[in-house]
């Protein structure tokens, strides 16, 4: 994030130091807090966010703050949470579910792609299902099975929702508030192995729009794109790039769903050359969908195929194995090399 | 309520289920169930027109109020059959028949007060009648044009879902709603009903509907259809106890009616949105009735039923026990029942002229209103689509 310029306040109406050092975790806790205050029908509802504050602290101490009718400890069934959400949305509420690890949003799947994603159309705009479904994901935690997965392309792939990953800080303030206020559905991906790392969050600061993908580092080699948990791979590869006389771009997708990949045409323009970093394994994803598009719009541009750095094609391995199955900066950097050598 | 000591359970010489057809035992034990109905079955009207006495569900009803009730079933039933043969005259995709389950609907939508939010299946055009949803709005969705085009809100019944069971959540979080507005409690309480089958009940949905309903105290009426079959499914095949019996299991009040019986079902749907508005829901209503045609037209119950059980169910016809009991009593004479059947006439004859001109929708329909704030890779993706359409002769078609 830029550093404040001088012509902002300090500390905003709260009297709270405008510009702070958060963690992602912390930096959600008080964009949630911001939009409960701002709006009484913003409700979080999820397996243990209130007493406990959520498995990772994400909710803490909203339950005490905002009392237990706007902040639901529910029943143990995803289905039923995302359901009922849906319903709580039609009559005005503004739900924000917390499905606890990425590996059980399976059994609120139907739900989210029957009920949440298609009700507007259905219905030709008469109802509206603002809610959001927030998804710690990815690997990299050293978690058991079901806990370390990346399901965002499932529903990418779906139309009526939209889905969005932050990867710092200040994206995590912002961006959160801005799904809540969104009339649309939105799945909300955390990298939950980034949650504790910190950045700069300056509350007084105009976003950005939320589905618009945003350059973190300009380069004029190699493109790479990614989202979530693996910006801050690309960004330490592309710092270790630099050291070998490399320039690599940077771009932080943000909105997985709808794409913004203008700035990414604009930029393989300019490179030549794309390389696609995420964890999720590759067929059929979101990074399948870039290399499409990609291929399709920058064609004369293209100095070597798109290339992609992914998880593999397989079940999310036991966690011994994970440093094997995670893209990290060597595998980035090979791809790197790769493209280069074409 | 039963004891729990009272369940049964089947004996050793119960024929044991497969997982394939049902056997002669099961749709057996299926016949003596639908003759039956158990005795905590409630009724207030006979099949042969009696009005019979409950000590806990009476109701008062004056011969206005029953012609009316009688008016709703006879044209709701037209509606149905007229559907039933526009599909087969090809003019829908398919119909989801009604017949038989006119009281079931009919009573229940009675029961409900203009507030109240009713959440259907996909076979409640019963209940749309008594939301004030003109029969001609549900053709879209079987005729291909739309996906149903009354409006939710106004007319507080929500779209037909048609994923078994996922209506059930969406109707619990709905009356979780009502409860945090601070409309529950007092006279002008809101409650909301949600309507799905016996076959549902096996669903995961359903059961999470009930335990968040439960837990949450919300202000919603389960009213299931028990029509005795799931497609080609018996009610056997869902669960080995009572359907109503199972409220029990989590924490609420479950109640049999005799689905057949428009007066019963009216006054126990009345009974349990009242104990909804007052802060005393959930409450499950089995109503205990019968699919007396397929369970659509693309369904051939010859393949798993037995005629005779047809035959027994049309004895207890919901519509014509009501008819017994008007000339009985003298609340109708032969003008008013050839006037109800005129005004069905007129109503058929409407459903069929809007459905044969029903026009396709617009080619854009396809992309309009996936997002409520946009998107702009499917505006680019729309913008295409409509040139290319607009290449053709005649532009968009
Ligand atoms: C989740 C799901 N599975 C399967 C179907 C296909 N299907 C449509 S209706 C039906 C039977 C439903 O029976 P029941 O719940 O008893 O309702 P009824 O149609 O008898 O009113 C089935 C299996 C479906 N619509 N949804």
């Amino acid at each position: 994030m830029a550093a404040p310029t001088m012509d902002r306040p300090a500390t905003d109406d709260a009297g709270v130091p405008a510009v702070q050092t958060l963690t992602i975790a912390k930096a959600l806790n008080n964009g949630l807090r911001a939009s409960m205050e701002a709006n009484p029908k913003v409700i979080v509802m999820g397996e243990d966010v209130g007493k406990l504050g959520g498995v990772f602290r994400i909710t803490d101490g909203l339950q005490k703050d905002f009392g237990e009718q706007r902040v639901l400890d529910t029943p143990l069934a995803e289905s039923g949470i995302i359901g009922t959400a849906v319903g709580l949305a039609i009559r005005g509420y503004r739900p924000v579910c917390e499905i606890q690890f990425d590996g059980f949003i399976f059994p609120g799947f139907d739900q989210i792609v029957s009920q949440v994603a298609k009700l507007h159309f259905r219905t030709q705009g008469r109802l509206k299902v603002p809610m959001v479904i927030r998804v710690p994901f990815g690997g990299g935690i050293g978690a058991v099975e079901h806990h370390s997965e990346s399901p965002e392309s499932y529903f990418a792939h779906t139309a009526g929702l939209k889905v969005v990953s932050c990867s710092n800080p200040a994206d995590a303030y912002w961006m959160i508030q801005q799904a809540i206020d969104c009339d649309d559905p939105v799945l909300f991906f955390e990298p939950k192995r980034r949650y504790y790392e910190k950045g700069q969050v300056d509350t007084t600061a105009s976003p950005g729009p939320l589905f618009a993908s945003r350059t973190l580092r300009t380069g004029r080699d190699v493109t790479l794109v990614t989202y979530g948990p693996m910006v801050r791979t690309s960004l330490d590869a592309a710092a270790a790039a630099e050291e070998e006389g490399r320039s690599l771009e940077v771009i932080d997708l943000r909105s997985l769903s709808p794409l913004d990949l203008a700035p990414v045409y604009e930029s393989v323009r300019r490179t030549g050359r794309l390389v696609v970093v995420t964890e999720a394994p590759s067929e059929s994803s979101i990074s399948s969908e870039i290399a499409a598009k990609v291929q399709q719009e920058c064609f004369y541009s293209l100095q070597a195929p798109v290339l992609r750095v992914t998880g593999f094609d397989t079940p999310y391995p036991p966690s011994k194995l994970e440093e094997e199955f995670l893209p990290d900066l060597d595998r980035v950097l090979h791809a790197v090399d790769r493209s280069l050598a074409w | 309520m039963s004891s729990p000591e009272e369940w049964t359970h089947p004996g050793p010489d119960a024929a044991p289920a497969t997982a394939a057809t049902p056997t002669a035992e099961q749709v057996i034990a299926g016949l003596r169930a639908t003759d039956e109905g158990g005795a905590d079955l409630v009724q207030l009207l006979t099949p042969e027109g009696e009005r019979v006495q409950h000590p806990d569900f009476d109701i008062d009803i004056t011969g206005e109020e029953l012609r009316g009730l009688y008016r709703d079933m006879v044209l709701v039933r037209r509606v149905d059959r007229e559907a039933n043969a526009l599909q087969r005259k090809g003019e829908l995709g398919i119909w989801v028949p009604l017949l038989g389950q006119e009281a079931a609907q009919i009573g229940a939508g009675r029961a409900m007060r203009p507030e109240d939010m009713a959440f259907p299946s996909y076979r409640e055009h019963g209940i749309a009648w008594t939301r004030g949803i003109k029969p001609t709005d549900l053709l879209g969705i079987f005729r291909g044009t739309d996906m149903g085009t009354w409006d939710p809100v106004e007319h507080r019944f929500h779209p037909y879902t048609i994923v078994i069971g996922n209506q059930v959540l969406n109707a619990a979080g709905y009356a979780m709603g009502q409860k945090f507005d601070g409309k529950v409690g007092d006279a002008d309480g809101e409650a909301t009903i949600c309507f799905f089958g016996d076959g549902a009940t096996s669903q995961g949905d359903v059961h999470e509907g009930f335990v968040w309903a439960a837990v949450y105290d919300a202000p919603l009426v389960f009213f299931c259809q028990n029509n005795q079959w799931a497609i080609s499914e018996p009610t056997e095949r869902q669960s080995r106890l009572p359907l109503y019996q199972r409220a029990r299991g989590y924490g609420f009040p479950g109640i049999r009616v005799d689905g057949n019986d428009v007066l019963a079902t009216l006054a126990v749907t009345r009974w349990a949105l009242e104990e909804c508005r007052q802060g005393n829901g959930p409450i499950l209503i089995e109503a205990f009735t019968y699919r007396m045609d397929a369970h659509t037209t693309s369904d051939d119950p010859s393949r798993y039923r037995l005629s005779d059980e047809l035959e027994l169910w049309k004895l207890k016809d919901p519509i014509e026990r009501v008819k017994v009991h008007l000339v009985k009593q003298q609340w109708a004479d032969q003008e008013f029942f050839e006037s109800v059947e005129a005004e069905a006439e007129q109503i058929a004859i409407e459903l069929r002229e809007y459905c044969v001109t029903l026009p396709d929708p617009p080619a854009g329909r396809i992309f309009s209103e996936v997002y409520a704030e946009g998107n702009p890779v499917l505006e680019a993706q729309r913008d295409e689509f409509l040139a290319y359409h607009a290449g053709f002769a005649g532009g968009e078609h």
